[in-house]
């Protein structure tokens, strides 16, 4: 009856009772999730993974704006028939930079995470304004406003850039002075396509699965 | 007429004896409930329209705040906070007097906690409208709203927190530790999924990055729905459905158990949104085995609710409200069966990315959050406002409709996940890929078209609820109930 004794201690005191919800309710974090945040090997970045550029960065944020991967995983799972489909599986090395991540939880559309450098930037201009231009049976949305914003329209690019330098990410301030130049006369669409482009190339199609 | 036809007789007949001139605050009960119908109708409106949206790409006529990904957004936040949340917070605020027999704390702010969080989730909808979005999924909204929620969800705490601190009942009800822990784990959940580094006021970037960032996510995204839309509306679960079936809770022993050991596993099972991905296989396995330890507690509870209604069962030929209760019971126990089964490894290499998970999230969302909340609310509005339901014949129409929007969402998700599923996957002799992915997408719109009729057969259903409850409250009054006597139970905290 110890079982019983203990809680009826537990439901006459509100203080105990909040106590006990919390202590119970941590353990599985505390144990589980407070390791992981602090292994070194997940935030390690494979060789070839680099920081975005400030154009692949703001492409990147429009792509969190459109809630993209609502639809498009990034994650290639290992095994053999998505490694044919979309290339070498992911690698935690690569998302080092990724804040957030954005391996989503459903592939309406196709994985993405290898898909720069397998259409060129014009096919993507064309799907992206009319998807079923290039794709007849696509049921993708048109995204047709990118091509006539101005993709540092906010002039934020810099304080982007500032906040994930103090985050860790190896920009230089001289990066960050010329961030604006860098995406100076370009569209959303421009920067979308270039952060397209970049996904998945820290691990070649050709490198080994 | 069924004895629910009598609305507030016990409470009225039980406070003739309370002598104190206090009241149960039961406005702001009423308040919560008409927002929560109002979020209903309008983010399952959201959902039937992007589900067209699948249909017919083009129906977002080139408008960014139409477009799939903004308008998928609001409607998931539109139904967990605006819909889920207000009843919640409604419910808990009923439930919470009648069970410690004594007026809510500091009832303004209980008023501001209700007012604010209306004002939060419209600004927020309309915040992911224009593009503001975080970029964590059912965890979209920006920091400036992430503060904002901390503050709004710290009132609520202490309004229910501080009515239980003031009860004249030694003993805390068992609704109350679900209440309790929605408010207690989601806040903790919340303030470690939220931390990021502004950059301006409209963009934040998270302070984890990558795996990291994905394990911490899905803590929060698993528990999101283990502790607000499982144990949040269990909460209501253990004090609507007594109430209703006029029976006590069948086993108190098995009630606590349950509830120890759920909020025990729950917290361990995130990781299985994460099967295959790139994080450390022993968070992955953990994940799964502690997914199917936790079909234990989750079952449990389920029994316990069915065996409550036992000896009952007469009472579900009349009363439209049990019969959404129980019904919900019944979807609970699916979706908490089916949840473990598709966190074993070799199940989610199919299920993973596919509309299964959508169809399972259905079952829950639809199945058992909606129609338990349905049910409480035909049961809760006409005791609010001393009246009878206006129409029990449309509650019932109310009961099918939603029964069969809900069986044709989930048939159709499964038929679409299980055909995605099994054909990404599919190689032919010689290893290759069989099919392409454009061909599999284009395979797709008889589902799809199946989902979006099971969507409008659901939300016309809302509707008539909606209908139904505002005549009811329509020009009434909320009746004011006081609390019942209480004899020589001393409060000992």
């Amino acid at each position: 009856m110890s079982g019983l004794g203990l809680h009826k201690k537990l439901e006459e005191n509100t203080g105990l009772l909040i106590f006990g919800i919390l202590f119970v309710s941590s353990i599985g974090g505390l144990v589980q999730v407070l390791p992981s945040l602090f292994q070194e090997s997940l935030e390690t970045a494979t060789e070839n993974t680099t920081v975005y550029s400030p154009l692949e960065l703001m492409g990147r944020d429009i792509y969190i704006r459109e809630a993209c991967s609502v639809c498009h995983s990034q994650q290639i799972r290992p095994l053999l028939a998505e490694v044919e489909r979309y290339g070498p599986y992911s690698r935690a090395g690569e998302f080092v930079y990724d804040r957030p991540f954005l391996w989503g939880s459903k592939r309406t559309g196709p994985d993405l995470h290898r898909i720069g450098g397998k259409y060129s930037d014009e096919w993507h201009r064309l799907h992206m304004t009319n998807p079923r231009d290039v794709v007849p049976k696509s049921i993708m949305p048109a995204y047709p406003w990118l091509g006539n914003r101005e993709a540092n329209a906010r002039g934020d690019i810099g304080k982007r850039l500032t906040a994930l330098q103090k985050l860790g990410h190896p920009y230089s301030d001289e990066d960050i002075a010329n961030s604006t130049a860098a995406v100076e006369g370009k569209t959303e669409l421009d920067a979308l396509i270039s952060y397209l482009q970049k996904l998945g190339t820290a691990y070649g199609h050709g490198d080994k699965p | 007429m069924g004895p629910w036809l009598r609305p507030g007789s016990r409470d009225i007949a039980v406070s003739e004896v309370n002598t104190d001139n206090e009241y149960y605050h039961d406005r702001v009960v009423k308040m919560l409930v008409m927002c929560s119908i109002l979020w209903a109708v309008a983010a399952m409106a959201a959902g039937v329209y992007v589900a067209a949206e699948l249909v017919w790409p083009t129906i977002d006529f080139g408008q960014p705040w139409l477009s799939f990904g903004r308008l998928r957004t609001l409607h998931t936040n539109g139904i967990v906070f605006g819909f889920g949340v207000s009843a919640l917070m409604g419910t808990a605020f009923y439930s919470v007097q009648r069970t410690c027999h004594v007026p809510l704390f500091l009832p303004k702010l209980a008023w501001f906690t209700a007012i604010a969080w209306q004002l939060g989730v419209l600004l927020g909808g309309l915040s992911l409208l224009a593009g503001m979005n975080a970029g964590k999924e059912y965890a979209e909204l920006e920091w400036p709203f992430d503060i904002a929620i901390t503050i709004v969800w710290v009132c609520f705490a202490i309004v229910f927190f501080g009515t239980i601190g003031h009860r004249r009942i030694k003993p805390i009800y068992v609704s109350n530790w679900f209440y309790g822990g929605l408010i207690i784990v989601i806040a903790m959940l919340h303030i470690g999924n939220s931390l990021a580094m502004p950059a301006t006021l409209f963009k934040s970037y998270s302070l984890f990055a990558g795996a990291q960032d994905a394990i911490l996510q899905w803590w929060y995204g698993h528990n999101a729905v283990g502790f607000l839309l499982t144990g949040g509306f269990l909460g209501m679960m253990y004090y609507f459905l007594p109430k209703q079936a006029e029976r006590p809770i069948w086993s108190y022993r098995l009630s606590i158990i349950a509830f120890w050991a759920f909020t025990y596993s729950y917290i361990w099972a995130g990781p299985h949104h994460l099967h295959f991905n790139s994080i450390p296989d022993w968070v992955q396995s953990l994940g799964m085995v502690m997914s199917l330890i936790l079909l234990a507690p989750s079952w449990a509870t389920m029994i316990n609710g069915i065996m409550t209604v036992s000896g009952a069962w007469q009472k579900l030929r009349t009363d439209p409200a049990l019969k959404f209760i129980v019904l919900s019971l019944a979807f609970y126990g699916l979706a908490t069966f089916e949840g473990p089964m598709m966190a074993i490894k070799s199940v989610n290499v199919v299920s993973h990315f596919t509309d299964w998970t959508i169809g399972h999230v259905h079952s829950g969302a639809l199945g058992w959050n909606a129609l338990i909340t349905f049910g409480t609310f035909y049961y809760l509005v006409p005791r609010l406002v001393g009246r009878e339901l206006h129409s029990v014949k449309l509650a019932n129409i109310h009961f099918w409709l939603a029964l069969a929007g809900t069986m044709l969402y989930i048939l159709a998700m499964w038929g679409a996940g299980v055909s995605q599923g099994l054909l990404w996957l599919s190689l032919d002799e010689f290893g290759e890929l069989r099919y392409s992915f454009r061909d599999i997408m284009a395979s797709m719109p008889p589902y799809y078209l199946l989902r979006l009729f099971a969507g409008l057969i659901f939300l016309s259903g809302t509707i008539l609820m909606a209908f139904n409850l505002f005549k009811t409250i329509s020009g009434a009054k909320t009746i004011q109930v006081r609390p019942p006597a209480v004899h020589g139970a001393g409060v000992s905290s």
